[in-house]
Parts: C-alpha cells; structure tokens; sequence
C-alpha cells in the first residue's frame, strides 16, 4: 500500500473527537481526518443547558479542540461538512464537501433532539446555536414552560428561575428521573425545584398545542393549561443514521455493532448513533452517556491501531441545578441510595450499594475534596480496570 | 509532551487527580490545578489517561508520541 492508513470520523462531537485523539494517543501514523456538520470548532455539549444559560460563557470556551491543538495532534479537521451517504464496497463517505476515501471509517454523527408539538414554535436544546438563541430569548421570557422531567430539563428550568421567568416543569413519568441515578434522588430534586418556585407537573400527558399572540398554550391531561412564552421540549433524541439508507448497514433505532463497535468490515460506530451487542445478551443497546462515549471511542481507536484493550473510565455524570452541585461516579443501577455519615460542612453524601459493596457515590453540593475522596469509596470489584492504572503510574 | 489545561472546562470530577496524583491536583473548587506541564518519560502514560478520562476535554497532552510503525 503506497499512501497511508486513514481514518475518516463522521462527527466531531465528543466521540468523535475523543476517537482521533485516541489514535494519536496510541501512535497512529496514519491520516485522520474528522468531519463536522456545524460551522464550529469541535465543541462540548454538557456546559450549554449549564454555563451558556446560566453564566453568560462566550461560545469558545465551550471548544474541545482548537485548530492548533488538533493540527498538532495531526489531526484534519473539516467543519460544516456533513456526511450524506456511505459507500462500504468503494469504502467511500460523501460528504456536503465531498467524497472522501477511508480505510477505517468511524461513524460518530450522534443523536438529534426529538421534537415535540409539530411546527409549533416549541424548541430543543442539542447545540450550541440552539443555546445561544435559548439564552437571548430567555433574558426577556416570562414564563417559560419545559417538557421533559430528566437532567436537561431540570438544568433549563433552573436556569429560567435564575433569570427571572415563571417555570413550569412537565413529565409524564410521576416524578423525576436524574440521568444515571434515575429516580432515587427524585424527592429531593423535586424539593429543590419547587422550593426555587418550579411549579411541577409530573404526571400529565399534553393533549393539545396552540399558538396565539407569542405565547404557546399546551392543554393537560387533567385539564388544566400550561402557557408560555418560550417552550422547550428535552423529550429525548434520535440517532443520526438516516444517512447510511442503502449502506447495507443494520440499523435499528441506531447502527447495530459487534461487542467491539465495528459495523461492517472497517466500519465502526460510537456514541449516541451506535448500539453495541452485548455479548453475554445478545442485545444492542443505545447508551446516551457521556462516559459511554468516550469509552467506545477509545475502545475503537485502541482495535484500530493494535487490537489491544481500552481503559475504560468510570461513568461519572455532573449537573447544577438552582446552584446545587450534583455529582454520580460509578454505577447505581437503579438501585437504592443511602445517606452516608459525613463530617464535611455542607452538602450530603449517598452511595449506592450492591450486595453490601458500595457500586456508585453521589455528592449533593459536597465540597469538592470530599467528594473527591468519597470517590475511593466505590469498590474494587467495580473498578478494577480502572485501579490497575493507579498502579501503574505509582511504581 | 506538554499538558495543557483548561481550567475553563473543568468540572472538577478528580479523575485526572486520581490517576495522575504527580501531575494534577484540585483546589478548594475542585478545579484542575497542572503540578507540572512537563512530564517524565515514565509520566507520559499516566498523563495521556488523564487527558482521556477527563469527561469535560479539560486536558490536552500536546504534541502526539511518535509513531511505532
């Protein structure tokens, strides 16, 4: 073979970008190139419903990479280049700006917000334009309406209440569920809410939507009406596989991988647009985490340059929500959470417990050394992989 | 190799601190405190699952190793 090895990455959100940075991390001398639908630089997602809305961050310091960081990685970067369809025989991916040849391709073009109320003026929070615009409009709102009862919509609502708009939070699951944790912190959360003046509405379906003079009125279930002058929907997302139609690819609600990530030969997908087999299941599953997402992509980049084993990091997951610091590290399984005795002054700490080993910590507003700390408290079975590199780096 | 942080980014998860205790610290907030931007040969490692386990991208370890092959 006369030109080199390259990697083409469709996606240059997290895993995407975690992928490239990887294969360089591992020595890969090849080409990578990495393709981005947005005009952006590659960007992180978590501080758009966090410090965009609520802190007023310029849109840079949301940049994961910079033209420079990349380009002295060896990293090629194109922006507002989408992939429109993939050719696996030719092993070719067209792009907005053209074909581009690959040897590995790894399919990273994640998750869309799923959209609520047709084309009613109801918004969804995914990218950093739809926070910026969610920020300005936010500003002069004054009464604004969140469906959706998770993480996304907690951080919305809170950040409504911080600027002065009337909140009102709508599920339809009974009570909230918190990301990782799920619905074992749910009494708090909604304590906290409402005690920032959130007017929860947990258990009611939204059976009519109607627009009139600016404000959108949504009709509930139990009669009663929410109306708003902004409205957004955190209602989940849709993977982005509408472009591999005709590849000859598996798709099911996302590109079907091996326990590997591997699609097809030489193709892969990782991150929210892949569901990976599990082995033992059989199933594949869409995990929408972040933790997930850079560990399949490390996986990937690790099977492409020498096949060998990733480190896997353990799922940690944060939120702020009415200036209460949240923070999950481990795995909770949905299991119930206790209150552990502690020392320090402010805030709580849970753990989660599995036949008497503690699997995952939860710091509510603790300081952050003794949540650091806690952190040892999550047990060796649950991470050894994670351990063997604590050794390492202390001989 | 050069570790670059940005403490901008930082979310204070520790987890750069947990693996690379000669390399990263945390202050009072929890954010990345860089001990050494330089790292050792033997350091280089440690410094690189920093960087990949952070979950806010807060790391960067610069220039890439070189090539095996």
């Amino acid at each position: 073979m006369n030109s080199p090895h390259r990697v083409v990455i469709a996606g240059a959100s997290i895993a995407g970008v975690t992928a490239a940075e990887t294969l360089r991390y591992r020595g890969f001398g090849g080409d990578v190139l990495l393709l981005g639908d947005e005009p952006h630089l590659p960007y992180a997602r978590p501080p758009l419903s966090k410090q965009i809305l609520l802190e007023g961050w310029e849109p840079d310091r949301t940049t994961i990479k910079t033209l420079q960081e990349l380009d002295d990685l060896g990293i090629q970067f194109r922006s507002s280049a989408a992939a429109l369809a993939l050719n696996p025989t030719e092993r070719t991916v067209v792009t907005t700006e053209g074909a581009e040849r690959y040897d590995d391709l790894i399919i990273a073009t994640g998750a869309r917000a799923r959209r609520f109320g047709g084309n009613t003026g109801i918004r969804t929070l995914r990218t950093i334009d739809d926070a910026l615009c969610l920020r300005n409009d936010m500003g002069n709102a004054k009464h604004l309406v969140v469906i959706g009862a998770g993480v996304l919509g907690s951080e919305i609502a809170s950040a409504g209440r911080a600027l002065g708009a009337d909140v009102t939070l709508i599920g339809n699951k009974g009570q909230i569920s918190f990301g990782s944790i799920g619905k074992a912190l749910s009494s708090q959360i909604q304590d906290l809410h409402r005690g920032h003046g959130v007017a929860l509405q947990l258990n009611v379906n939204i059976t009519d939507v109607n627009e009139e003079d600016g404000f959108i009125h949504l009709g509930l279930g139990n009669g009663q009406t929410a109306s708003g002058d902004i409205v957004v929907a955190t209602i989940g997302t849709i993977a982005r596989v509408e472009w591999l139609e005709g590849s000859g690819l598996e798709i099911a609600d996302a590109v079907v991988c091996d326990e590997k990530g591997q699609a097809s030969p030489g193709v892969y997908a990782v991150g929210d647009v892949a569901a990976w087999r599990d082995p033992t299941t059989g199933k594949a599953t869409r995990v929408e985490h972040q933790t997930n997402a850079i560990d399949q992509a490390m996986s990937v980049a690790a099977t492409i340059v020498d096949g060998q084993e990733s480190i896997a990091p353990v799922p940690f997951f944060w939120s702020d929500i009415h200036g209460v610091s949240i923070k999950a590290y481990g795995w909770f399984y949905g299991h119930s959470l206790e209150k552990i005795d502690s020392t320090s002054e402010k805030g709580t700490l849970f753990a989660s417990k599995e036949d008497g080993l503690t699997s995952g910590v939860i710091s509510w507003d603790l300081a952050a050394s003794a949540f650091r700390k806690s952190c040892a408290f999550v047990d060796e079975s649950f991470t050894q992989r994670y351990r063997k590199l604590i050794v390492e780096e202390q001989r | 190799m050069k570790i670059v942080v940005q403490q901008d980014a930082c979310v204070g998860s520790g987890q750069c601190a947990l693996v690379a205790g000669s390399l990263f610290d945390q202050d009072d907030d929890g954010i990345v405190m860089l001990l050494n931007s330089e790292p050792s040969e033997a350091q280089e490692r440690a410094a690189i699952t920093a960087a990949s386990l952070c979950p806010a991208r807060a790391i960067s370890v610069g220039k890439y190793l070189e090539p095996q092959n």
